[in-house]
């Protein structure tokens, strides 16, 4: 969204300077070219974010090892959070503000908060009945006009024990992949709200949330309709996308020259939105081979691919993945659940790093969302056990920078630079270390967890009044 | 108004796997079938070198060789913590001793494991091990049988394949034994559990029809036809079935079938195995209202007359209360509880019981209405009450994952480091996935620990088994040095690099 905003204030900014040439100007002749107004059309922001940090203490941390989250470390560092940014990072002779609040680190470790590029959180909440299944609209294989976001419950206890125990800052809300064109996927703060919107990441661009393989041929041939296999998946999506471009044409043709408004199609608004390049393709695929012809595809309509989700089979084409750009989000240990993550095996995330590609460490699950330090931390020891010796802090680029650049959030979160957001997480040991949880995580700088201060807790609606409220979860 | 029995099943499916991806392929699958499971350098050249030393010290006839492997961090799996410089010494399949000043045998095999962990193999506390290839593919899966007219006579036994990718890969992974169950489908009874180990022979059973395992929780409720009420009167029904049926009949086979239970002590079960109790003779008369088929009623009398295992599945704190209840009902039934996500909230009851608990360490979601009070403290909680407490994995990646077992338990370890949680010592961590398992199945004078006498299953760790970035390098089971490669490791090492050589990937192996 930072570049539809971007485009709405230039829009904004067009109008005031017409109706600036109107009254300052003498009218000029019909012949002149006639003042532009530019022609009226959608909001690519209807449900803006209403998200604010909370108020945080100016804070150094000390003494403790840092993990930049993109590739650094610094050990005995300090980090400095002030106004919600990180203010200052680097060794023991960092400035520390007068009045700073002093946290000592020593024997403990400082990363990034964690970011979770696959989550369906409050989509799939808990508890999981029912009424709470809003995930995946399950009513034909084309459903780019869903949103996630509006699918978002934000009392999902699932939130709260991702920060606490996961240390789980950033996380990306993702439609199922029952469909080929599952619908826009929403970055999130791990901060509750009342509302979504108090939750989403003031500028982070949406996705779109593509499947290949056997979901959407099953889910759709399992009814006796198209598409009923992978081919058919492919036609399908080539189908859908052939439609997009002529979509973006008509609208394109009529923002930039006016005339008559085309009709509006919510679904081809998102497609729209991913040919220009607003919009990052968050793809769900197991095999390598079909891997391979999502990417032929998205060069075939012009557009690229920002991660392959699940990517079991990634390891046999990392180099693809790194001549085409694309990352792959991984488990460290999942297989065999289906029949196309048969191939799954523990070295996955390694390998896909070790060929130069961007891996990404995900979740996909609210349990797993709590430990992808520790995911991290097997995938790393189960390369090195094969010989590729990653170190501890170029790990953390899979649980920082890399889902952060992903999901188009790069430049503002996902590793410890000066003026970056300040989401932090202080873990009481080393954080690859299975005996290690958060001690404490801030969000923008503010402290939303202290696992030493029960009131710096979140205990959601649902929860209140039940047994266990409050409780160490 | 609860919803359609088909949406139940998808609901009872979502459950046990959130992950949405994964959702579709249970209710959508064409084929319908109900999977529960549906949710799944240096030290390489210590290695090479140990396993060959240990290559000739185990090969066939050192079977009968006393083996002492020295120098190791040993961790006995009874509740003790880690002994550095210690001994295990093994001979024809067993243990003979372990711990510190352990003298090793003259002329002794010696394995040197200075560096390393040693441990028992870990026992997986509630699987479905074997009995799935792949989920999703109904073909390979065999944890239910929603279309079969039986069900507490189904005997997992035959199903189990020692040859599933899910056992060689756990083997690699240290799981030694498991504790497998089937899953229900249409009543609450699933059948009856077998304990296996994960060895690379083809005999996989250590005891077949170790326990019947029964649902009584929301699960429970929806096969009894929608409510818990209506699962403890089929329950109970089942039960009479099985009184009337024992009454009028005894074994044709199988010595001990009518033997009286020494006590109700669970602790003391008899160790052989129960007779297959279908073969009842046929000349048992039948009242003509009964529900169960005369095979699953003949199942059932070994439960009653507490020679084989109850394993319950509830996990709230009410369905827990209800289910203790039951042995002032029948006195000699053996309890396991399986689940018992509630069970901190009243964990005197349980302790007083004197009934063993196999839970998930890491439930901390209220994912149902009968768990909201999961916490990651119930596991400490349930121990420091004296309830004896194993892990399992119930309907959570049971089928593949049971590796994931030693990551469970330090997780226990980490959460007593955390203000106001509760959690495991190291040593009580491990016996929660090695002795603990065993012994609420009545198999803790077999396997589980290094204690003198029990199978020689013994694992030679990288490091701390309980840390994220230890592997399991020297796997033994009844003393025999398994194989650790399989398919994936095969994918790993033909993958290294992905890009071709001379020839295409399917020439490199």
């Amino acid at each position: 969204m930072a570049l539809t905003r971007r485009a709405a204030l230039v829009l904004a900014a067009a109008a005031i300077a017409a109706a600036g040439c109107t009254k300052s100007d003498p009218p000029r002749s019909a012949s002149a070219q006639a003042p532009r107004t530019p022609p009226k059309t959608y909001s690519r922001d209807p449900f803006p974010s209403t998200y604010h940090r909370y108020p945080g203490a100016v804070t150094a941390i000390t003494g403790a090892t840092v993990f930049d989250g993109e590739g650094g470390r610094i050990d005995n560092g300090v980090v400095v959070l002030a106004d919600g940014v990180v203010q200052a990072i680097g060794g023991p002779d960092t400035a520390i503000p007068a009045g700073a609040t002093r946290i000592d680190g020593s024997g403990k470790w400082v990363t990034p908060g964690v970011i979770d590029i696959h989550s369906h959180l409050g989509d799939y909440p808990s508890p999981s009945v029912e009424a709470h299944q809003d995930g995946n609209e399950v009513t034909g294989p084309v459903r780019a006009e869903v949103w996630a976001e509006h699918s978002v419950w934000p009392q999902d206890p699932g939130f709260t024990r991702a920060l606490t125990n996961g240390g789980v800052t950033s996380l990306h809300v993702l439609p199922g992949s029952a469909n080929l064109f599952g619908g826009r996927g929403v970055t999130l703060k791990n901060v509750p709200g009342r509302t979504m919107q108090q939750m989403k990441f003031p500028g982070a661009p949406y996705s779109l949330k593509m499947a290949c393989g056997e979901n959407p041929k099953r889910v759709y041939g399992g009814r006796n309709q198209m598409p009923g296999s992978r081919m058919g998946n492919i036609a399908v999506m080539r189908q859908t996308w052939a439609r997009a471009q002529e979509y973006k044409r008509k609208w394109d043709n009529y923002e930039r020259n006016g005339g008559e408004m085309p009709g509006r199609d919510l679904a081809m608004d998102t497609l729209r939105g991913v040919l220009a390049g607003e919009i990052l393709v968050q793809n769900h695929c197991y095999r390598a081979d079909e891997m391979a012809n999502i990417m032929d595809m998205a060069k075939e309509f012009g557009y690229k691919v920002a991660a392959f989700h699940h990517a079991v089979e990634a390891y046999k084409i990392a180099d693809l993945l790194k001549a085409n750009g694309v990352c792959a989000a991984m488990w460290a240990d999942w297989y065999g659940f289906k029949m196309e993550a048969y191939d799954g095996i523990q070295e996955n995330i390694p390998l896909v790093h070790n060929a130069g590609a961007c891996a990404i460490v995900h979740s996909d699950d609210p349990n797993g969302i709590q430990r992808l330090n520790q995911e991290a931390a097997k995938a790393l020891a189960n390369g090195r056990r094969m010989g590729i010796n990653i170190s501890d802090e170029v790990a953390w680029t899979w649980l920082g920078i890399n889902p952060a650049r992903a999901l188009g959030i790069g430049e503002r979160t996902g590793s410890l630079r000066a003026g970056k957001m300040a989401d932090v997480v202080l873990w009481n040991g080393h954080p690859f270390s299975v005996y290690t949880r958060p001690e404490r995580v801030w969000v923008d700088g503010a402290l939303m967890y202290d696992s030493n201060d029960p009131k710096r807790r979140p205990v959601t609606d649902f929860e209140l009044g039940q047994p266990g409220e409050g409780d160490v979860k | 108004m609860k919803g359609s029995s088909a949406n139940r099943k998808t609901l009872q499916a979502r459950k046990k796997s959130v992950r949405a991806e994964l959702v579709e392929a249970l209710s959508f699958s064409a084929v319908g079938k109900r999977s529960k499971a549906l949710r799944q350098a240096q030290g390489e050249r210590w290695f090479a070198g140990l396993l060959l030393a240990a290559t000739s010290l185990l090969a066939a006839p050192a079977f009968a060789q006393t083996v002492a492997i020295t120098g190791g961090t040993v961790a006995l799996g009874d509740g003790s913590e880690p002994i550095e410089g210690g001994t295990v010494v093994l001979r024809d399949g067993r243990i003979v001793a372990a711990g510190r000043n352990v003298a090793v045998p003259a002329g002794a095999q010696r394995v040197d494991a200075t560096g390393k962990w040693v441990t028992p193999g870990i026992v997986a506390g509630f699987s479905r091990v074997g009995l799935i290839e792949v989920d999703a593919v109904s073909s390979t899966n065999d944890v239910s049988a929603g279309n079969s007219p039986f069900s507490a006579a189904i005997d997992v036994a035959p199903a189990i394949n020692p040859r599933a990718l899910a056992i060689q890969v756990n083997r690699a992974g240290g799981v030694t034994r498991a504790i497998v169950a089937p899953g229900t489908a249409k009543s609450i009874f699933a059948g009856q559990g077998a304990v296996i180990d994960l060895g690379s022979d083809m005999e996989a059973v250590t005891r077949a029809r170790a326990f019947q395992f029964v649902e009584l929780g929301e699960t429970g409720a929806d096969e009894a036809g929608g409510s818990r009420a209506a699962a403890h009167v089929l329950f109970r029904n089942a039960l009479r079935e099985a009184r009337d049926l024992g009454r009028f009949s005894s074994p044709i086979s199988g010595g001990g079938g009518a033997r009286e239970p020494r006590a109700n002590d669970q602790r003391d079960l008899p160790l052989e195995e129960v007779p297959d109790n279908r073969l009842l003779s046929a000349g048992a008369n039948r009242p003509d209202d009964v529900l169960l088929t005369r095979f699953d009623a003949a199942a059932l009398v070994p439960v009653l007359q507490g020679r084989q295992l109850l394993l319950v599945h509830v996990e709230r704190a009410s369905d827990i209360i209800q289910v203790l209840a039951l042995k002032k009902e029948f006195p000699r039934l053996r309890l396991v509880l399986v689940g018992a996500t509630e069970g901190w909230t009243i964990a005197d009851r349980i302790a007083a019981a004197r009934v063993p608990v196999i839970a998930n360490a890491l439930n901390d979601l209220p994912s149902t209405f009968e768990q909201l009070a999961a916490t990651q403290s119930n596991v400490a909680r349930m121990r420091a009450a004296g309830i004896p407490v194993a892990l399992g994995m119930i309907n959570d990646d049971e089928a593949r994952q049971v590796r994931l077992a030693r990551q469970q338990a330090g997780n226990m370890v980490a959460v007593g480091r955390v203000p106001g949680a509760s959690g495991l010592s190291w040593g009580e961590a491990l016996a929660t996935i090695t002795s603990a398992p065993a012994e609420a199945v009545g198999m803790g004078g077999e396997i589980g620990s290094l204690r003198p006498g029990r199978r020689a299953d013994v694992v030679i760790w990288s490091g701390d088994p309980l840390e994220n970035s230890s592997a399991a390098e020297i796997v033994l089971i009844d003393g025999v040095q398994q194989p650790l490669d399989n398919h994936q490791t095969k994918l790993r090492d033909r993958y290294r690099t992905a890009t071709e050589g001379d020839l295409p990937k399917s020439y490199e192996r």
